[in-house]
């Protein structure tokens, strides 16, 4: 069977910034794949060239079969997409925003009617369909969007970051609705998100990518397993002046600093507690908090990349997302 | 070429156009101030070189101006589709882009027709001379060929321009002058030499010709000249908007 998404060295530059650094890239059919990265690593620069709407710099890719530079208009029939950021025409009601969307998919009378109330049902939006989107909130318009990319009968979906900026229940649902499309309706599914719990409740398999390298791919409980242990993490000030010590340290796997906090990857946590703390005692210093957690593909992405997914980011960037999208029409 | 996404994007200007009302409404009332203010308190005391009344021959001035304002800035659309992300939406779709240039381009000809269309009524109640069906007919085709100019030009310009809160400064800075050298507030026959000659190489002023001729049945060209010269200008502005939209960024 060919696989529904292939790129071979697929590069982005921008004036000198590799935003998308040879990729390779193999999704199979019946997928529900997930690339897991921080703000800028290029998620979003990844999906445009695969929709076609961004020239690649370098490398090739397939889509549904169909070369993205000899055949676009045949990949584009065959995907839906959920851009990252709002794209839906406020002052329209959704049932215009989905006829709007089913004409220029060049669907007939009867396929749109037929197709708009299967897709305003899929996403409950039935009562609210005669409404101007402009009075949605910021959950209804992600599902709008959602029911749209699925109007013209996609193979694969693609969903820059579906459940960015919103509430928990709102997120569930939307997790419900992608699962339900990946298993009922048969579609391929590549998602883009930098939540950890998205990637690890949702995906079959997980590519994490970094400053536009994937630095590492699977299934997310294998992901998991390879870290082999526990991860205790341990306040302390100044924590880098403990690295070296810990490193020495045989049940110590790994060390790294995350902000004020040294995480460690060590076998058998509650027993090895006990002896990292008499280390730090040893030297004179305190420890203000102790944890202890199985590994999450957080830990994945820190031992590949030696910092934290969401460091430097729930902040201004975000926040200022989610304005544009709560102010949009 | 799509003849249903041509469509559907005229379709969508038409539902924007009918829905926004204040927009509607402003769009009118700047002209139609221009009309009875200008037209009636002007009217009074100039005297028209060939006779007539003032009133009468402002307004083909004051229809053209609306066109020539309302279709240059249609094209502002395709900047707050591209700020609110649903140029997105529309340049993914499996259309071309012609397709999409000319949906655009015919949603905004038929919103700026329809002003002044609306424009020429409005004249005819505050007691301006009004043409017989053939003249109608005739002024209707040169507000197609004018609207559909100029709503090109501003296509051509709005996929320049990112801004669009640029874009209107800059499509008044290029529109004013076109529309003060193009003898729709005064003759040209009788202006001074070098205002004559601006005005004949603008191609404004044989739209507003053209429409006076078919409203009033006097012209300063033939209107064949008319229409040649504003229909290539036209044709231009078509070509231009169509490649310079192809051209343009998602
Ligand atoms: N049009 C552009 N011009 C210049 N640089 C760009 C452009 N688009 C993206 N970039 C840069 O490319 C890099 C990758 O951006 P991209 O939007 O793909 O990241 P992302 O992984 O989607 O991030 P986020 O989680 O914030 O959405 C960033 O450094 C960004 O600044
Ligand atoms: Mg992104």
């Amino acid at each position: 069977m060919k696989p529904a998404i292939e790129t071979r060295d697929l590069t982005k530059e921008f004036n000198g910034l590799v935003a998308v650094d040879h990729v390779d890239l193999q999704i199979e059919k019946g997928e529900l794949f997930g690339l897991l990265g921080p703000n800028g690593a290029g998620k979003t620069t990844l999906i445009h060239m695969l929709c076609t709407i961004l020239p690649p710099t370098e490398g090739t890719a397939k889509v549904a079969g169909f070369d993205i530079h000899r055949t676009p208009d045949s990949v584009r029939k065959a995907i839906g997409i959920v851009f990252q950021d709002p794209s839906l025409d406020g002052r329209l009601t959704s049932r215009e925003n989905l006829d709007f969307h089913g004409r220029v998919y060049g669907m007939d009378k009867a396929q749109r009617e037929k197709r708009i109330a299967d897709v305003l049902k899929l996403v409950d939006l039935e009562d609210r369909a005669k409404a101007l989107v402009q009075t949605y909130s910021s959950g209804m318009r992600r599902r709008l969007e959602i029911a749209r990319g699925l109007m013209h009968h996609p193979k694969i979906m693609f969903m820059d970051e579906p459940t960015l900026g919103l509430d928990p229940q709102t997120r569930r649902s939307i997790w419900d609705h992608i699962q339900m499309l990946n298993k009922q309706e048969k579609i391929t599914i590549l998602l883009t998100t930098h939540y950890m719990d998205e990637a690890d409740y949702l995906c079959d398999r997980v590519g994490i990518i970094d400053h536009g390298k994937i630095i590492s791919l699977g299934k997310p409980e294998k992901l998991k397993d390879e870290l082999k242990g526990d991860i205790v993490s341990l306040e302390v000030a100044q924590p880098k002046k403990y690295v070296e010590i810990f490193q020495r340290a045989k049940y110590v796997k790994e060390v790294t600093v995350v902000k004020d906090q040294l995480h460690l990857t060590v076998t058998g946590g509650e027993r090895t507690i006990p002896k990292l703390m008499e280390i730090v005692t040893r030297r004179g210093g305190k420890v203000r908090s102790v944890g202890l957690r199985s590994p999450t593909l957080e830990d994945v992405f820190i031992r590949y990349t030696g910092r934290g997914i969401r460091e430097e980011e729930a902040g201004a960037k975000e926040q200022m997302r989610m304005m544009v999208r709560a102010h949009s029409r | 070429m799509s003849a249903q996404a041509v469509y559907v994007l005229w379709l969508r200007d038409m539902k924007w156009f009918l829905r926004a009302k204040g927009r509607l409404i402003s769009t009118f009332v700047m002209p139609f101030l221009w009309l009875a203010i200008l037209g009636m308190g002007l009217g009074a005391v100039i005297q028209m070189p060939g006779g007539g009344s003032f009133i009468d021959f402002l307004t083909p001035g004051i229809v053209g101006m609306a066109i020539l304002f309302s279709a240059t800035m249609s094209g502002v659309s395709v900047l707050w589709d591209k700020q609110f992300g649903f140029m997105k939406e529309i340049l993914v779709a499996p259309v071309s882009r012609i397709s999409i240039m000319i949906g655009k381009a015919l949603g905004g000809a038929t919103t700026s027709i329809i002003q002044g269309v609306m424009l020429l009524f409005v004249a005819a109640l505050i007691g301006a001379r009004m043409p017989g069906i053939a003249g109608f007919l005739i002024a209707f085709l040169f507000m197609i060929i004018l609207a559909l100019g100029f709503v090109s030009l501003g296509l051509a310009i709005a996929s320049r321009i990112g801004d669009p809160v640029a874009f209107p400064i800059v499509i008044n800075f290029l529109i004013m002058p076109l529309f003060f050298l193009s003898g729709a507030i005064f003759p040209i026959s009788t202006a001074p030499g070098w205002l004559q000659t601006l005005a004949y190489i603008n191609p404004v002023t044989y739209g507003v010709d053209g429409l006076r001729g078919a409203i009033l049945g006097t012209s300063q060209f033939p209107l064949w000249l008319d229409f040649a010269v504003l229909g290539l200008f036209s044709l231009a502005m078509i070509l231009l908007g169509a490649y310079l939209f192809k051209k343009m960024k998602a």
